[in-house]
């Protein structure tokens, strides 16, 4: 928390006020709070106040044995957990010189495609809801419920899935998942159409949310805009095909963007992106099969693993921009620095702090929300 | 870093389409759509689901791996006082009580759990009032969290399990390579091999708790984990002098218990021993054994009757608390049976006199060549020191009394390696018959067989034995070994008689086919079948059926003043006779194991310590 909001407040001698969105506001998941100063109607400073979720990870990490990690990172991000656990075991297996069975490389896809689907899902829901429509809050959350269904089943937990560890992930899959996951895909497809014409060109929002926090091209690249919030001012960068990973290379899929730059235009990237994401499955579907061999690397005694010295740097595209990792061993049984590069510490920072000015008051909830930040990542 | 500037196409979706005024009409449809909210009734959940932890008390040794893995420190390993406790097997009454206000669920302790016997359940709610918070604090059973069955959900497979069930390869000689010569067997692990090896140790102590001397092999494995061979000398060095000596041919009772042998393969935790005492320079070990000894001359003195492992190690501890400590030994090495009795394919010569010189570098006086009884009597012993320990070891072997056995050519086998080890002249025989099964017949059986190599060229050794090869005492991998040294073993066979020509030559074993070994009581009572008879043609018997203690230097007088018991000496738990100034240790009381030999020294040298200290109070 920073110390400047604990002193005592200067009254304006203006006809500037005070207001704080958060810590506990539904414009935004999780705690994080933004005090912004009005002029009537309009937002004239904004200061992001994080750390009301501060737990320290990074440091956590440091304390914990290279495996112990895993159950710990996918909280970083509660509503796109899996990029976190693949990006740090992509990062621990660069450094430990581990090799990923290819089974394990196409496992890891679906479960990084069925969370961007599962976070888009939360997304929307939640960008309906500061404008006020909360029935597709209750959809985007009770579909996303579907896709928990199948990460239980292929996981063993709901929200934090702990499947994913250097050298591979925990197990193969159940009898049957395919199908069961082909089947909710076709569900989610079809339920696509019904978001359109409830949201995404439903008139009561598409005119709340076109020209709000407009970002530019020039200002995205100055602020570190990654991600689909990138994606929504034309520019076209994905890590998943600029610097592939896994087996992203061997996939067909498009990168969709859009102009404007608008919190229209953030949520529409989201929402092509879940086709482009049921696309990636369905081949990740019809290739699983035919891919025979283990799922996992063994790695040493876990209570007694030591990865070689060095540092080593790991870049995923989560559903909210890019993830990276920087790992730092000095030859121990844990790491000996971690540094997470999280997309959402600039967009609800930097970003949001200036994107907030000028906006009228009922439209910063939608700001906030549109640019997809997640608070405990902000926080780490 | 490439990034395309998108060109103004059409969007995919076209919101400007305001839509038709009849569109509110669409939403008639969800009438007849299913809702999309959960119903409330309880919900299975999936097979692979990560609930409730379950554990089978049956399986679980509690080893405590869970509780190491656990990155929230939720795992507390309780004491079940009913529960069997077996050192030896590696089993403690322990069992992990998991606290769910900390656990998350991560499954790690399921993945790594050596015995399996964790797993999660499917069973997920729980929920108390303030008055019944400690219902969060549970100590998993086979029946769940509220007795009520879910099933299993996450379970270890062969993807999830974190553990290393393989042993680290180390080189050895081939069959064809050993077979005509002594040379030692094993080569021990390079640094790589070693480092490897400990890394599957899970530092669950039991083999410090099975171990008779309570080794800190947890400690000196950690220790060559971390590269760190001197510190693994000095964990070694704490409880066993006989480092070297372990660190070839224990018995390994630690590797019995060990919590990774439950499924897979145990740690090597005798070869680990032999790296760390190979990789430290002698005059280093020297040096580490003395760190800290600043013990004063008590003016006490002792008298060990035997250098074997148990004298020279109650030596070790006595010397080091100050007293003066004279060993009288009848034969002109140190070392016992460790250096008549084991082969140097097994243990070198040179690696168990470097045991040796560190104890005598401490100042242990050693007198060779001296027979209590002959050269000097128990009285005088008796005299001039203040304590006495009788470790006499077990010198004799013991005799089947079978026909013919008394002829020239049946031999004792310890008498045999005595012979081959002090590399005196033996008459070679062509072939033998070996009677025994245990690691002594195995060691004259190999021994000899080398020697035949040698001289003739041929292996011609068969050891019968009364049970069944796979109820042999010796190792499981001296028997391995042994027949691929070319050594013939014919099991379940009972020796009848030696078969002599009318020159009076000896010229074969007759043995019938073993039925049992033991009666409806467990005694030994051993039938035959006499139908099948089997002459094995041989030049020599060789007896290696046990060996007794050679107790006739105590004096006809002492004899009768010591309590005996089935005629061995009684001691009491210190090994204290009923004589205060005379204890006995080692093989003569426990019978033949250098590690039982070890613990047996450091329990008499403490006794002994306790009562000198009360005598000069």
């Amino acid at each position: 928390m920073r110390p400047e909001n604990y002193q005592a407040v200067n009254h304006p001698p203006s006809n500037e006020y005070e207001l704080n969105f958060g810590p506990n506001h539904p414009g935004i998941e999780g705690n994080y709070a933004l005090k912004v100063k009005l002029q009537g109607d309009t937002v004239v400073e904004a200061r992001a106040d994080a750390g009301y979720l501060h737990r320290g990870f990074e440091k956590l990490m440091e304390d914990r044995l290279w495996i112990q990690n895993i159950s710990l990172v996918p909280r970083i991000c509660v509503p796109d957990p899996v990029p976190m656990e693949v990006c740090y075991s992509l990062a621990v297996e660069e450094l430990a010189g581990l090799e990923l069975p290819e089974r394990a490389q196409w496992l890891r896809v679906l479960q990084l495609e069925l969370s961007r689907i599962a976070a888009h899902l939360f997304y929307f829901g939640g960008h309906a809801a500061t404008t006020g429509m909360y029935t597709p809050m209750y959809w985007g959350v009770a579909d996303r419920d579907l896709l928990l269904d199948l990460f239980e089943e292929l996981t063993g937990g709901r929200v934090y899935s702990i499947y994913n560890m250097p050298g591979g992930v925990r197990q193969d899959i159940p009898r049957g998942f395919l199908q069961r996951l082909s089947d909710t895909l076709d569900y989610i497809e079809g339920r696509l159409k019904d978001y359109d014409n409830l949201f995404f060109t439903n008139q009561i929002f598409v005119k709340r949310a076109k020209g709000i926090g407009i970002i530019s091209q020039e200002q995205a690249l100055e602020w570190s805009v990654t991600g689909p919030n990138l994606r929504a001012c034309g520019l076209e960068f994905d890590v998943r095909r600029d610097d592939p990973y896994l087996i992203y290379d061997q996939l067909k899929f498009d990168i969709p963007t859009e102009h404007g730059g608008d919190a229209w235009a953030r949520t529409l990237v989201r929402r092509l992106e879940m086709v482009e994401s049921i696309s990636i499955i369905r081949q990740v579907i019809k290739a699983l099969p035919d891919i025979k061999g283990p799922v996992r690397t063994p790695i040493p005694n876990p209570l007694a693993w030591r990865v070689p010295a060095g540092d080593s740097y790991a870049r995923v595209e989560s559903s909210k921009g890019e993830l990276a990792y920087y790992v730092v061993s000095n030859g121990g049984d844990k790491p000996y620095r971690v540094h997470i590069r999280g997309p959402s510490a600039m967009h609800a920072v930097q970003v949001l702090e200036k994107l907030a000015v000028g906006c009228r008051v009922e439209d910063v909830a939608q700001t906030m929300f549109s640019l997809d930040a997640c608070p405990p990542e902000v926080d780490r | 870093m490439k990034m395309k500037l998108k060109s103004k196409k059409a969007p995919v979706i076209d919101h400007s389409d305001s839509g038709s005024l009849l569109n509110p009409l669409k939403n008639l449809q969800f009438l007849a759509r299913k809702p999309v909210t959960e119903p409330l009734k309880p919900r299975l959940a999936s097979l692979n689901y990560r609930g409730f932890h379950l554990n089978d008390w049956e399986e679980c040794v509690g080893c405590a791996s869970c509780q190491k893995i656990c990155d929230n420190a939720a795992i507390t390993m309780v004491e079940i006082p009913g529960l069997p406790n077996d050192p030896v097997k590696g089993i403690r009454n322990h069992r992990p009580a998991i606290d769910y206000g900390r656990c998350c669920w991560c499954a790690l302790c399921v993945d790594i759990c050596p015995s399996s016997s964790l797993s999660l359940s499917r069973e997920y709610v729980h929920t108390c009032d303030q008055e019944h918070i400690d219902s969060y604090f549970i100590l998993p059973d086979p029946n769940g969290i509220h007795k009520e069955h879910f099933g299993k959900g996450w379970q270890k497979t062969e993807h999830s399990d974190l553990l290393s069930l393989t042993r680290s390869v180390m080189a050895e000689l081939e069959p064809e390579n050993r077979i005509d010569n002594f040379d030692e067997i094993v080569d021990g692990f390079t640094p790589e091999q070693a480092v490897l090896e400990a890394s599957r140790c899970v530092q669950c102590g039991m083999c410090h708790d099975s171990c008779p001397t309570n080794m800190h092999a947890p400690e000196y494995i950690r220790a060559i984990w971390n590269n760190d061979a001197e510190e693994a000398v000095r964990q070694i060095y704490r409880t066993n002098p006989f480092a070297h000596v372990c660190g070839r041919v224990c018995t390994h009772r630690c590797e019995d218990a060990c919590s990774i042998g439950i499924r897979g393969e145990p740690i090597a935790i005798r070869w680990l021993k032999r790296y760390a005492m190979d990789s430290v320079s002698h005059e280093r070990i020297k040096e580490i054994v003395n760190e800290g000894n600043t013990a004063k001359s008590s003016g006490k003195k002792v008298a060990i009757i035997g250098a074997g492992p148990a004298g020279l190690t109650a030596a070790f501890d006595l010397v080091r608390s100050g007293h003066q400590v004279e060993v009288f030994e009848a034969l002109p090495h140190a070392g016992g049976m460790t250096r008549y009795g084991i082969p140097d394919y097994r243990l070198p010569f040179d690696t168990l006199q470097q045991d040796i010189d560190i104890i005598t570098s401490l100042g242990v006086k050693i007198h060779y060549n001296c027979i209590i009884g002959k050269n000097k009597r128990m009285s005088t012993l008796r005299k001039n020191f203040d304590a006495v320990i009788l470790a006499i070891g077990l010198s004799q072997g013991r005799q089947t009394r079978i026909k013919n056995s008394d002829h020239r050519h049946v031999y004792r086998a310890v008498d045999l390696l005595q012979k081959i080890s002090t590399g005196e002249e033996i008459e070679l025989p062509h072939s033998v018959a070996v009677i025994g099964g245990g690691n002594v017949a195995m060691d004259i059986a190999r021994s000899l067989a080398r020697l035949q190599k040698q001289q003739y060229g041929k292996v011609q050794i068969t050891l019968t034995a009364l049970e069944e090869q796979q109820h042999f005492m010796a190792d499981p991998e001296e028997i391995k070994e042994s027949l691929e040294e070319g050594i013939v073993i014919k099991d379940s066979c009972g020796p009848q008689g030696c078969e002599i020509d009318n020159d009076g030559k000896l010229t074969g074993l007759k043995t019938w086919k073993v039925t049992s070994i033991f009666d409806e009581q467990h005694r030994f009572a051993p039938q035959y079948d006499e139908e099948q008879e089997v002459v094995h043609n041989c030049e020599a018997v060789i007896e290696a059926i046990g060996q007794f203690a050679d107790t006739s230097l105590l004096g006809k007088e002492l004899t009768e003043q010591l309590e005996w018991n089935r005629g061995r000496l009684q001691i009491d738990e210190n090994g204290q006779t009923s004589e205060d100034w005379l204890w006995s240790a080692g093989d003569c009381v426990n019978g033949p194991d250098v590690v039982h030999a070890v613990a047996d020294g450091h329990r008499v040298a403490a006794s002994i310590e306790q009562q000198l200290k009360v005598k000069t109070q």
